[in-house]
């Protein structure tokens, strides 16, 4: 019965240990946000952050989590009703059409961001590559990936981490 | 048979709280000569169907638009609202929409009907038209999203008069009851003003004494000039929630004591279940039920991925169809040999006409011919299928992300044999639908899963990748052959051509250009691949094959391509203001770095004209496309930024075909299976792209559609400007 927390919250999981992570934070933990895609890591609608890093939660059986940090979609809004950087970068931009992808990508891009606060082409599509948009909105996503950085400016991003997430928070 | 008529017919009514609500019915008869025999069906006599749009004044003044189009990323939840708020002069910050129930009240598309060529009805409005439970008027009621149709049907032709209507009846009741002529009073951000005597009230104080008079037959519109709120920037309803995590997809709908289903179909289409054995699976941990499908088998488990797992388990044998011993090279060669008879015998079935273009191809001195070849594809949307089912004694509920859910409704209803009004639809939104969300096929499952438990538990069926894309409806595979003959000038004297499989829309092969004889004509060669429509449908694959010919006609002329579709589109100021400003745009002819090259296509579908321009980097020996440049006209963009991101998405929609869609058949099954192997445009492929909007001031057309069509011809073209090889079969990887 592995424990770990979700969006800084501890959470233990009766379910088959070799059951993907997805499905236990969508099923059992009721976080939606989180999409189904493929099952075979080829898409990118499944991604959350494990200690901070981008994966792909539907090829993560949820024992490999024991005592790890997940964070999901739901995880990098912030408790005062405002939004993340990415996510107010992809309003601003009007990125999403069906929107199905679109928390993979903010995930993806959010832990791009945690690293690299001013990345450029290249980067961008080195660390976006994993994900489809089916949509093909790649071109309002790497506006908005830059128009979130451009807000950032050059301070690290407080991104993936709820523990970081509730300090900017007070 | 009356006279083709269109009246309008608005109804008020007063709703609980005092509120105002106000229905646009368009009564329509069908023009004669409808070239759909199972629509014609529908119109003998003086059929008249009513519609309604409905919008409503809450009493804080507010107003309520009701869309009856779902939203899957196309924005119609928003430009309809915006149609009906800009009639009104409504207040934008305080109107709000939500979308329509399913129910033949709110049907929609049969206000579009009137307005198109009647052959645009997708043969996958068949469910629908086929409720047999239905009379034939009221078979009609239609509450698809697609044919982009919302906002030059729905919007047009419904949203603007209802709000348009509301505005009227609203200062009647205001020059009544101020005693002042109605000319005299203006309306602005749903306030009615009397300037004269300096009173300004809210549009909620009239609602009740509007609600009372009977709705003008035919409100006036506004001109485009004094649009307030149509043509502006405005910000989607439904992105916030689809930035958070929390809208709701079909894949997302949760009920108490919800359980879970997989299935698996038999891999060869028109296979039906010969027998299963369920003795592994049903003894595995949580699962529930091992259902057999018309085609294949399902699992239902406590939790998805025991389901999942238990499926797996599951042994099942199919009769499989005779037809089924075929791959991508015996239906390519049954192709091309019906396409021989055809000709042979002269039974061909024509398309186009214009003057004799044997006659000419015959005498002709410089004669070219090509063959072009598309293969079948998925659509592949993001969200794979899923639906949630709950099946309670003689009631149906449906919760999951449809294109048609009144079809779906009437095709459950019929299917299972319930009552209509007993069927219950709840739409949510779709991740993707490009026309695979108009089938039946998985809701039908659904409920046939949700029937193996007792009464009233939900079952949510959710499908793999691979079953996704091997068990799909696809766009299909044709071959098209053209020749034509140049004069001593090089322009086209003649044109034919030549393919199989002809859908919708009619219009798909025609040409813009100025070309003297024509004739286009097409063979039937049915295979067991089923056929689904796939975003823009006939134009998808047309434009690739019509716009690739122009441009070898233009090498063999010896003329720069675009000049040369310059000079056949002189006549005709939409095209030719399209093909220019994509020049323009793309500064065609521009120098380039060594391996790069320009390419042009230029295709009008669903109402509207678009041309691109693309510069293609080949220096690593692949194509990349690294902009692309639109010009698009849709008589006018109510949405432009909407009109922008639908371009957009088309044409990497239409890139990932251009480039990687394949769907490969051997021995009568499909051999790609995920992502891995049915390969997608991701951002490391995707091109910058600028969208210019020519706002001609013609009739609106569509907006997700249109953009799809031009761009494989525009990449090929540019590869061939390039390198000089002509690619005349998709997917570009083949070849390069």
């Amino acid at each position: 019965m592995p424990s770990f927390t979700v969006n800084g919250q501890p959470q233990r999981v009766d379910v088959e240990s070799d059951t993907p992570l997805l499905w236990v934070v969508r099923d059992e933990l009721k976080l939606k946000g989180t999409k189904f895609g493929c099952g075979l890591a080829q898409c990118g609608a499944c991604t959350v952050h494990m200690d901070g890093q981008p994966i792909r939660s539907c090829v993560t059986p949820v024992a490999a989590v024991e005592g790890r940090e997940i964070t999901t979609i739901e995880g990098i809004k912030p408790q005062n009703g405002e939004y993340h950087v990415l996510q107010q970068a992809w309003i601003d931009e009007q990125v999403p059409q069906c929107g199905y992808c679109q928390s993979g990508q903010i995930m993806s891009a959010a832990a791009l961001l945690s690293n690299n606060t001013n990345p450029n082409d290249a980067d961008i599509d080195a660390a976006m590559s994993g994900n489809v948009c089916r949509c093909g909105m790649y071109d309002r996503i790497k506006k908005a990936i830059k128009l979130a950085a451009s807000r950032l400016g050059s301070d690290p991003a407080p991104l993936g981490d709820s523990s970081e997430q509730e300090l900017q928070n007070g | 048979m009356g006279k083709w008529s269109r009246r309008a017919f608005l109804a008020t009514g007063v709703i609980a709280g005092g509120g105002l609500l106000i229905g646009t019915g368009i009564a329509i008869g069908i023009r004669p000569g409808h070239r759909t025999p199972e629509l014609a069906k529908m119109f003998q006599g003086d059929n008249e169907i009513m519609v309604n749009a409905w919008v409503k004044l809450l009493p804080d003044n507010s107003i309520k638009v009701i869309v009856p189009h779902c939203e899957m990323g196309q924005g119609a939840h928003t430009a309809l609202p915006m149609m009906l708020a800009d009639e009104m002069d409504a207040d934008w910050s305080m109107v709000s929409m939500e979308e329509a129930p399913v129910h033949p009240e709110y049907a929609s598309m049969h206000i579009a009907r009137d307005f198109m060529l009647p052959i645009e009805v997708p043969t996958v409005l068949e469910d629908t038209l086929n409720g047999v439970f239905l009379k034939a008027a009221q078979s009609m009621n239609f509450q698809i999203t697609g044919g982009s149709f919302s906002v030059r049907g729905t919007g047009q032709w419904g949203m603007r008069r209802a709000g348009a209507a509301a505005r009227e009846l609203l200062v009647h009741a205001a020059a009544e009851e101020w005693g002042v002529p109605e000319t005299e009073i203006t309306t602005e951000n749903s306030h009615l003003i009397h300037a004269a005597s300096g009173r300004r009230e809210p549009y909620i104080s009239f609602a009740e004494a509007a609600a009372a008079h009977k709705g003008p037959d035919n409100p006036k519109l506004k001109s485009p000039d004094q649009f307030k709120i149509m043509g502006q920037k405005v910000a989607r309803y439904d992105i916030p929630a689809k930035v958070d995590g929390t809208a709701v997809f079909g894949v997302d709908v949760d009920l108490p004591n919800m359980k879970y289903a997989c299935v698996r179909c038999a891999p060869v289409f028109g296979s039906t279940l010969k027998s299963m054995d369920a003795s592994q699976a049903e003894n595995m941990p949580g699962v529930l039920s091992v259902v057999e499908l018309d085609n294949g088998v399902g699992v239902v488990a406590e939790r998805y991925w025991q389901a999942k797992k238990a499926l797996d388990k599951v042994v099942a044998e199919y009769n499989e169809p005779d037809t089924a011993l075929s791959d991508n090279d015996t239906i390519y060669a049954q192709f091309r040999q019906d396409m021989d008879s055809a000709v042979a015998e002269g039974k061909e079935q024509e398309d186009v006409k214009l003057g004799d273009a044997r006659g000419q191809l015959d005498k002709a001195e410089n004669v070219i011919e090509a063959e072009y070849l598309v293969p079948y594809l998925a659509h592949a949307t993001m969200e794979p299928l899923n639906a949630t089912a709950r099946v309670s004694g003689d009631r149906i509920e449906l919760w999951s992300g449809l294109q048609n859910p009144l079809g779906t409704r009437n095709f459950l209803a019929e299917e299972f044999g319930f009552e209509a009004d007993k069927v219950v639809i709840n739409n949510v939104y779709l991740g993707g639908g490009f026309g695979r969300r108009a089938q039946q096929d998985y809701p039908k499952q659904a409920v046939q899963l949700a029937q193996s438990l007792p009464s009233g538990t939900p079952v949510k069926m959710v499908w793999s990748r691979e079953e996704d894309i091997r068990q799909d409806r696809y766009r299909p595979a044709i071959i098209s052959r053209f020749k034509g003959a140049l004069d001593d000038t090089g322009m086209p004297i003649a044109w034919e051509n030549q393919f199989v499989d002809k859908h919708e829309p009619v219009e798909a092969p025609m040409i813009p250009y100025a070309v003297e004889n024509q004739f286009v004509h097409y063979t039937g060669s049915p295979t067991h691949i089923p056929f689904g429509p796939w975003r823009s449908v006939d134009h998808t694959q047309h434009a690739f094959f019509t716009e690739s010919f122009i441009d070898e006609l233009a090498h063999a002329a010896g003329q720069d391509p675009y000049q040369y579709r310059r000079a056949l589109v002189k006549d005709n100021p939409r095209f030719l203001k399209v093909l220019e400003t994509a020049a323009k745009m793309g500064d065609w002819g521009k120098a380039l770095p060594e391996g790069w090259g320009q390419g042009i296509a230029l295709h009008q579908s669903f109402g509207t004209i678009v041309a691109e321009v693309v510069d293609v980097n080949m220096t690593s020996g692949k194509p990349k496309v690294e902009r692309v440049f639109c010009a698009a006209d849709p008589g006018y963009a109510v949405s432009p930024d909407g009109f922008a991101a639908q371009m957009e998405s088309g044409i990497i929609y239409g890139l990932t075909a251009a480039l990687f869609g394949q769907i490969d058949i051997k021995d009568g099954a499909v051999q790609q299976s995920n992502f891995h192997d049915y390969h997608m445009v991701r951002m490391k492929d995707a091109p910058a792209i600028e969208v210019e909007i020519i706002n001609s001031g013609e009739k609106i057309g569509g907006a997700g559609e249109p953009g799809t069509p031009p761009i494989a011809p525009a990449v090929t073209n540019a590869i061939f400007a390039i390198n000089g090889k002509r690619i005349r079969e998709l997917p570009i990887s083949k070849h390069v």
